[in-house]
């Protein structure tokens, strides 16, 4: 089985982003990428599965400006066999990058499509959703564990009343969660080996698929702000102002 | 136009979130979005719909009671609701897993860009979200035919019963499409309120080193009611199960009363609780980032600061 695995470049999940004043948006000049942190764990359970001899090739898509290709890079040095880059500097919505991917899935006719649940930039949740959708497959979401036995996918999902568990027919969707592997480092002798394997360009346009994004982003701005408060010695201090001066107790 | 939403429900009663929504489904249809239907699918799933029926201002509700809405399977849900759109200029789902996992499914069948998470309405077409785990918040505009929404829960009052009861309709299934089946769940039980609409929480974090020490701050909960949450840290450590994270990427929440033990208070975890009234957090690191958010802060060791204020809360009761 092949598996394809979507890859986002994102601001460092460790850098607090800074709104710009114009509030066009926040500062992205200078600021430290990585990788998507559900990101690399989809590329980890792929890279296992084919440790196993579950999979047999894994290749990654990311979409985006030039950079992208570090990004795909860091993919390829874990562990996955080839890249393919979808270049664009416009701004990518979701619905846009479940097309790009639904278009690369009809070229490569992967078994899974493996994405993280989220982008932690745009928060948005929706790719791996909206991929399934368009490709008519089934989708098992937000994943902490993944097993493959013949033509089924089983996948245990984490969700807000514990755990759940759904039986997919290939080919499927999953996302990710983060319990569901630790991704390792690249080692150097595997990023020495990753500088030989392919990353193709394709564009949007060989594609076919029309990425105008449809939401209009009419301003970024900071988030009201909270007050640091007061210090207390003791616990009885706490509970007296919890009851007399917040009132909630 | 109208707006239609999509109700999370446990056969018996609606989720809290989905009251919200439907708050948040009403604020849209006064802003010219037109009346609000409900719909309710599920297996036994009449007294939701009534429930759903009976609150103030909605105009109709749904049901579809079929086995196959049972387990909450977006495949089927999203079949049941594409044929609907063409009447509804919004289409509004609860931001918890349910509607996560739902949500962009339709979207991208009646292509709709979807917008995830508002926590405001600015008018029909506009909307504020936040990124970035919540250091900035964006306002978008939506031109899509069909906009498909996600509400987060802790932005929105839950709506109340009133008025005159809506007419209760039935909506015939969809054809199913056997792509996938559910197997099984694991629902963590706990006598403990939810954790999203609790009056206040108590979370714990890498700092209460085990899940054995969980029960410090169970024993608590118990005195003040509250539910118990976990950082990320705490909930890959194994101490206790995932549905007690709270974050950028677990549950938001937005209590009364938010105690953070053993918390340092990194961006992901602000994200999921820095909306509640009065934050308080326990930690022997002066300098932890949670005591920039925190109104009443106690530095020290959990260890030793829990039993005293186990004490001091019952010591405040028999007052
Ligand atoms: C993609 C991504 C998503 C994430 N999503 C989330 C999320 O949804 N929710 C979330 O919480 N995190 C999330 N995180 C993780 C987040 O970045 C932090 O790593 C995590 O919140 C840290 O948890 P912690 O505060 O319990 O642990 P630590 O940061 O290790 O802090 C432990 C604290 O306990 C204190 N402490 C230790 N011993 C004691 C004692 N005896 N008495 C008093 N205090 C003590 C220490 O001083 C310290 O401040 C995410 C990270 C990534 C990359
Ligand atoms: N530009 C992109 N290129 C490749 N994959 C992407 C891109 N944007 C989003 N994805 C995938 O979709 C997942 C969820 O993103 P989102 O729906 O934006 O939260 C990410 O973790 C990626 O796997």
């Amino acid at each position: 089985m092949k598996i394809l695995v979507a890859v986002k470049r994102v601001i460092d999940a460790n850098i607090k982003v800074r709104v710009r004043h114009d509030g066009s948006g926040v500062e992205t000049a200078n600021v430290k990428m990585a990788m998507n942190p559900f990101c690399e764990i989809a590329v980890e359970e792929a890279v296992r599965m084919a440790e196993e001899g579950i999979a047999d090739e894994v290749v990654l898509v990311s979409a985006g400006p030039g950079p992208a290709k570090e990004t795909l890079r860091t993919g390829l040095a874990m562990g996955a066999d080839r890249a393919i880059h979808i270049v664009t500097e416009e701004t990518l919505e979701p619905l846009a990058v479940a097309k790009l991917l639904a278009a690369v899935a009809a070229r490569e006719d992967p078994g899974m499509i493996l994405l993280g649940k989220q982008a932690i930039d745009d928060d948005c949740n929706q790719t791996g959703q909206m991929l399934a959708a368009l490709l008519g497959w089934s989708q098992g979401t937000f994943a902490s564990k993944i097993t493959i036995d013949g033509d089924t996918i089983t996948v245990t999902r984490e969700v807000d009343d514990g755990l759940e568990t759904v039986a997919l027919t290939r080919p499927a969707v999953v996302t990710t969660d983060l319990r569901l592997n630790e991704p390792r480092y690249a080692t150097l002798p595997n990023i020495m080996k990753a500088k030989k394997k392919s990353i193709d360009p394709l564009t949007p346009d060989e594609l076919g698929v029309d990425i105008t994004p449809r939401l209009e982003v009419l301003r970024v701005t900071d988030p009201p702000a909270r007050e640091a408060g007061i210090k207390l010695d003791t616990a009885a201090e706490l509970v007296d102002k919890l009851v007399n001066e917040a009132g909630v107790l | 136009m109208a707006v239609l939403v999509i109700a999370q429900h446990a056969n018996a009663a609606l989720a809290p979130a989905s009251l919200a929504t439907i708050t948040c489904a009403l604020e849209i249809g006064a802003k010219g979005g037109g009346e609000v239907t409900v719909v309710v699918a599920g297996r036994d799933c009449r007294a939701a719909a009534d429930e759903a029926a009976a609150l103030d201002g909605v105009a109709k509700v749904l049901i579809s009671d079929h086995g196959m809405y049972e387990n909450a399977s977006a495949e089927a849900l999203a079949a049941l609701i594409e044929p609907l759109a063409v009447d509804y200029g919004h289409i509004l789902y609860p931001a918890t897993t349910y509607g996560k996992n739902a949500a962009p499914r339709l979207a991208a069948l009646v292509d709709s860009q979807q917008v995830s998470d508002i926590q405001a309405v600015i008018d029909a077409e506009t909307f504020v979200r936040p990124i970035y785990a919540g250091n900035a918040l964006a306002t978008v505009r939506s031109k899509d035919a069909v906009k498909v929404i996600t509400v987060r829960a802790t932005a929105f009052e839950k709506a109340a019963p009133g008025g005159t009861p809506a007419r209760v309709e039935d909506l015939a299934p969809a054809a199913a499409d056997g792509l996938s089946r559910f197997v099984g769940a694991e629902h963590s039980a706990s006598a403990r309120p939810e954790l999203t609409s609790a009056r206040v929480v108590i979370s714990g974090g890498r700092g209460m080193q085990s899940g054995d020490n969980f029960a410090l701050l169970e024993e608590i909960a118990d005195q003040l009611g509250a539910a118990v949450g976990a950082s990320r840290a705490a909930v890959d450590a194994g101490f206790v199960p995932n549905d007690f994270q709270v974050g950028q990427t677990g549950k938001i929440v937005a209590p009364e009363l938010y105690i953070a033990v053993g918390i340092s208070g990194a961006i992901q975890h602000l994200a999921g609780m820095k909306d509640s009234k009065v934050i308080v957090a326990i930690n022997k690191d002066e300098d932890a980032p949670i005591f920039q958010v925190a109104d009443y802060g106690i530095v020290g060791d959990l260890f030793e600061v829990l039993p005293q204020l186990k004490a001091a809360l019952a010591a405040a009761k028999q007052g």
